[in-house]
């Protein structure tokens, strides 16, 4: 009886009906794709995107050019050149990050003792020449304006963490 | 004079092809369909991983384990921190066990939701790539949340994990996992039984127990010719002891088993963790040594000790007793092993990556024999190669 109804069912292409079937159930489901410039997935506050050099409420740059974060960079992308300013403290004088070397592991933000570099929510950052995504120091404290209120959000939510 | 018939032809498969996984390229024998021996050439995504980490303190090493089996990223990371662990003598706190474990086993889900329907799309099923990159992404989310990236998390650092996991995150963890059965039901009821999938796998690049031995095989791959061998079990590491799961083998070893092998670890990895989720108390991620640890933040920021604890970790690192050691775990496609040897200075002095793409490559030639040429794209997906591994 066994045979006849395996048979049976294989003459009928039994299976492929049914994954058929189960492939139209899935059609009326509800979509899951999104319409992405306009809508994006979801980040968390510890996504780690492009790179920015933040600054202190009261404009001053954050960076005090200790170079924790050169001396920790896997790949070797950040450079620095610090010299003293004229009211006498230390800054960089070059901030180089070369964005096609990162690796974007995290542990410049993580060194950094003052919260100067974090790497920031924005991943649409793609340029059409290589010499774009050699980041000066003018282009980070840029950025760091430009993104100032979504970091400094997401280092509030994720400080217990840190 | 004697005469001399050649009509075997020579057929390069790869570098570019899109069922080579990667950038495989086989030299392929036919004698007209028929292969009769199938030799790889690797090497072409060689970026000397393990002489850069020659270079780099233990810390700095992390991030260079992701990019290994790039499907897989967290398993890799656990074997280095595993040895780092080793050689330090640490005791990494529970809490930070379980999270590991927990994530092993989510990368353990991922991969196979992706080594599923790539072979399943090898031999001609689209849907479930797109469903299971659906799932995919859901869990790639949680990965996102708790280190920052979707793939390259270095997260597993030697001495625990590096950020707690954020609040709330266990519920929704738990909720998500335990819709996954259902689709697991689902996909199998696309492809277990189907006719195409069966007649393109049964009976394909058969693999006997000792054979699986002799290459050197583990995972999958070993555990489909009936050899119940899963480091997990047999030399459990972090929390693998205090869960419960069963581990499948398979009876023939041919592309089936493997495929079959792969739904039920994606199911015991749920049970593995819905217990590890019932388990798991709060507490510490990593251990309680500012010589290891980079110090919290808010410390760093108040107290001198802690700031020159966080510059020596940062510049130079920690130091690493003198010795070597091994250790393995049970990634999704195999033993993933680490041989680290330290000269006592903040730098490993070799280390050693075995991974096991590379022994299962080599076992190509072998199965594919006598098959024919569409067969080796099964052979090859059910093989679950990536060549970020392969070729570290």
């Amino acid at each position: 009886m066994n045979f006849i109804i395996k048979n049976i069912k294989s003459f009928a292409l039994y299976e492929l009906f049914l994954g058929m079937f189960l492939t139209l159930k899935y059609m009326f489901k509800s979509k899951v794709t999104i319409n992405y410039p306009h809508e994006k997935g979801p980040l968390s506050p510890r996504f780690r995107g492009e790179h920015a050099l933040r600054r202190y409420p009261n404009g001053e740059e954050r960076c005090i050019a200790c170079k924790l974060c050169e001396a920790v960079c896997p790949a070797q992308a950040i450079t620095i050149d610090a010299e003293p300013r004229e009211d006498g403290s230390r800054r960089t004088t070059r901030y180089d990050i070369d964005m096609s070397k990162c690796i974007y592991c995290g542990l410049c933000q993580e060194s950094c003792p003052v919260d100067a570099i974090v790497e920031g929510p924005n991943f649409e950052f793609a340029t059409e020449t290589r010499e774009e995504l050699m980041y000066n120091k003018e282009k980070l404290l840029s950025n760091g304006d430009k993104w100032e209120y979504e970091i400094s959000q997401n280092l509030e939510i994720d400080s217990p963490y840190r | 004079m004697k005469e001399v018939e050649i009509n075997s032809t020579t057929l390069n498969f790869g570098p570019q092809h899109p069922a080579a996984h990667g950038v495989l390229r086989l030299v392929v024998d036919l004698d007209g369909e028929v292969v009769e021996r199938a030799e790889p050439h690797i090497g072409l995504l060689h970026r000397g991983t393990e002489k850069l980490i020659e270079y780099k303190t233990y810390l700095q090493a992390v991030p260079y384990f992701d990019r290994l089996d790039y499907v897989s990223p967290m398993c890799q990371e656990h074997a280095f921190a595993l040895s780092t662990e080793k050689l330090l003598n640490l005791q990494v706190p529970i809490r930070a066990q379980y999270i590991r474990v927990i994530f092993a086993e989510i990368t353990r889900i991922l991969n196979h939701l992706l080594n599923i329907p790539a072979y399943a799309a090898d031999i001609g099923a689209v849907t479930p790539f797109l469903w299971c990159f659906e799932k995919r992404e859901k869990l790639l989310e949680f990965h996102e949340a708790v280190s920052g990236a979707r793939f390259h998390a270095a997260y597993f650092r030697p001495g625990g994990v590096h950020q707690d996991m954020p609040k709330g995150m266990e519920e929704k963890l738990y909720n998500y996992i335990n819709t996954l059965p259902k689709f697991i039901d689902d996909l199998e009821e696309l492809l277990t039984n189907n006719r195409i999938l069966r007649q393109r796998s049964v009976d394909i690049g058969i693999i006997t127990k000792q054979e699986a031995i002799d290459w050197g095989c583990s995972g999958p791959v070993l555990r489909s010719s009936g050899v119940a061998w899963d480091l997990r079990r047999s030399q459990p590491y972090d929390a693998y002891d205090k869960v419960d799961f069963e581990v499948p083998i398979g009876k023939k070893g041919d592309c089936f088993d493997r495929y079959l092998i792969r739904i039920e670890e994606m199911r015991q990895s749920i049970k593995i963790i819905n217990q590890c989720l019932e388990q798991i108390q709060p507490g510490i991620i990593s251990v309680n040594d500012n010589k290891i640890t980079p110090p919290k933040r808010n410390t760093m920021k108040k107290s001198m000790e802690s700031l020159i604890h966080h510059f020596k970790l940062f510049t130079e690192g920690y130091r690493v007793p003198t010795g070597e050691t091994y250790c393995a775990v049970e990634a999704p496609k195999g033993e993933f092993g680490v041989f680290l040897v330290s000269d006592g200075s903040s730098k490993p002095y070799r280390c050693k990556i075995r991974a096991p793409g590379f022994a299962h490559l080599q076992t190509l030639n072998h199965l594919s024999r006598g098959h024919l040429m569409a067969d080796i794209a099964a052979i090859l997906g059910s093989l679950d190669i990536v060549f970020g591994e392969v070729d570290r």
